[in-house]
């Protein structure tokens, strides 16, 4: 505990690894925990052929890998560690085994796990021939048959991987005939495989096996029919949940458990972050997490700058500070600057001077409730003791105020 | 650590006296080379305990697929021959495995 990061990550994934390189790059000492080993979802896909820069070739592992070779090649350093608890407001989370971090900044990039469907064999089967990772366990399948469930990127691109070891690639999907969710060009690589097949209209109703899977049954959505089919193996698609529970009650979370952010990724908690595949977010991607991750890494350390800036500087401060609240981007600001410092000056170091730009500090501004440029927010031993807006700014009143507090 | 294959299995992991533990894993399987390093820890602290193997699956896929296992990673555990007990998938962790461990001694 006695360690203060600037910024920690929770997830290894693309974004938590972006958002580590990010930070560590421009200096703030940036810590990532990760539980399991680093490159979340996207290290269980093999072929990675839509990172920009990365063509053909590509493997989802080795790409993870050197997101996590340029993140500690600046100086982030990774632990292993599952964190199970959140103080969102003191930025302090606790692991499993109850080692506790404390962070300036917090950054959350928990990513997601398949769902499952829920039939019958499915839980009992995992790991016998029900699997949500053709990368991990497409070797067993070796010229065997096996069924795929789901239409969608994810469910027709690792189908097609299975093909590459598989007998035949059943893919089911509750569409009609010719209709699947996936992107037109994985479609077409997919209606051109020899290998793959498909069954529409339908989905599962149940996997069979005595100790292996050996067959499913297939429910006919428009007709009702239940139909049995001999496979070998069943590979899930159907979505996936955010790994949010730790964050449940800590920040606020949509009500399917997305992480609700802005566009700087903050979430409702000050300095607190959420990026990647857990978050609100249109698309769910490499690309999209990494870029999360810068975002929120700049974020981050801005909210650092202005938030640490100020509470070392004014609300900590044992003399009265006239913070001005300005922007150089105001002319009236300018004309008032001169006649404002020089009042200031006469109480030599008995006060303290803190200039804000309210452009690049609107979070303290706004909190403070300084909507008119200039402002002085005069502070006492961290409390707000008097303020001047605009007009009311004159030499006699700064040093009226002044007077009083300094006595 | 044991390294199990299609020639040594019957011999190391099911004429064993005692328990026996085979982690199967795969060079693919990134869960699989995350809980490695747990499953070295577990097997030092136990050595005398049990027998600890480990059965790259890539190169033994029959011998896996006729242990039941087509999926990763596994944890199985084995006695006089036979297979006692498993942690699949969804279950392995380092507390589970050490638990078991611990359970079946
Ligand atoms: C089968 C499949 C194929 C895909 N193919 C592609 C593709 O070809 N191209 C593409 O761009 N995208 C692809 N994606 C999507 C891509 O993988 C994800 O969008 C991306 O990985 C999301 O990154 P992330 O960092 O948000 O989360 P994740 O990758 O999910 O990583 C989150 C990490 O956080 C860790 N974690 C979670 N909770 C905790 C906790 N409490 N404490 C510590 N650590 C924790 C997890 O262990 C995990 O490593 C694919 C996804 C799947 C499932």
């Amino acid at each position: 505990m006695t360690d203060l990061w600037d910024i920690i990550i929770v997830g290894g994934g693309p974004g938590g690894l972006a958002a580590a390189m990010y930070g560590a790059r421009s200096k703030q000492k940036t810590l990532l925990i990760e539980k399991g080993k680093t490159g979340g979802q996207a290290a269980t896909t093999w072929d990675m052929e839509n990172y920009p820069g990365f063509a053909k070739g590509t493997t989802g592992p080795g790409l993870m890998q050197a997101f996590t070779d340029h993140a500690t090649s600046f100086g982030a350093e990774i632990v292993r560690g599952e964190v199970v608890d959140v103080t969102a407001d003191d930025k302090i989370v606790t692991l499993k085994d109850g080692t506790k971090y404390h962070g300036r900044t917090l950054i959350f990039a928990p990513g997601a796990v398949p769902r499952t469907l829920g039939v019958k064999g499915e839980s009992a089967l995992r790991g016998k021939g029900v699997s949500y990772c053709a990368t991990c366990d497409a070797d067993f399948f070796t010229d065997l048959d096996i069924v795929v469930l789901g239409n969608g990127d994810a469910a027709i691109e690792e189908g097609s991987y299975l093909t590459k070891f598989a007998n035949s690639v059943t893919v089911v999907v509750i569409h009609d005939e010719g209709v699947l969710d996936a992107a037109p060009m994985l479609q077409e690589r997919a209606f051109r495989n020899p290998k793959m097949k498909f069954v529409w209209n339908s989905t599962l109703q149940e996997i069979r096996g005595d100790g292996i899977v050996e067959g499913v049954v297939l429910h006919n959505v428009k007709t009702n029919e239940l139909t049995e089919m001999e496979t070998n193996g069943v590979f899930i698609y159907v979505g996936t949940i955010p790994q949010t529970g730790f964050l449940q009650g800590k920040v606020n979370l949509d009500e399917r458990g997305y992480i609700i952010t802005n566009e700087q990724m903050e979430t409702n908690v000050d300095g607190v972050f959420g990026i990647g595949d857990a978050r609100v977010t249109y698309l769910r991607q490499v690309i999209t997490a990494a870029a999360d991750g810068a975002i929120a890494a700049v974020a981050a350390e801005k909210y650092i700058i202005e938030e640490e800036g100020f509470k070392e500087s004014v609300l900590a401060e044992e003399r009265p500070v006239a913070v001005v609240f300005w922007t150089p981007m105001s002319n009236r600001c300018l004309e008032m600057m001169p006649n404002i410092e020089s009042a200031l000056t006469v109480f030599g170091d008995k006060v303290k001077t803190w200039k804000l730009d309210t452009y690049r500090n609107r979070r303290v501004a706004s909190r403070y409730g300084v909507t008119q440029n200039p402002t002085i927010v005069f502070f006492h031993r961290g409390q707000v003791a008097a303020r001047l807006v605009d007009a009311e700014i004159t030499a006699e009143a700064i040093n009226t105020t002044l007077v009083a507090l300094v006595n | 650590m044991i390294e199990v294959h299609k020639d040594n299995f019957d011999q190391e992991v099911l004429q064993a006296d005692g328990l026996t533990v085979v982690d199967f894993w795969g060079p693919k399987c990134e869960k699989c080379l995350a809980l490695m390093p747990d499953f070295y820890r577990i097997a030092e602290q136990y050595a005398g305990e049990a027998k600890f193997c480990k059965l790259d699956t890539s190169g033994n896929r029959r011998l896996a697929i006729a242990q039941k296992v087509l999926g990763l990673p596994v944890i199985a555990f084995y006695r006089g021959g036979e297979k006692i007990a498993e942690l699949g998938p969804s279950e392995c962790s380092a507390e589970s495995i050490e638990a078991k461990v611990k359970e079946l001694i």
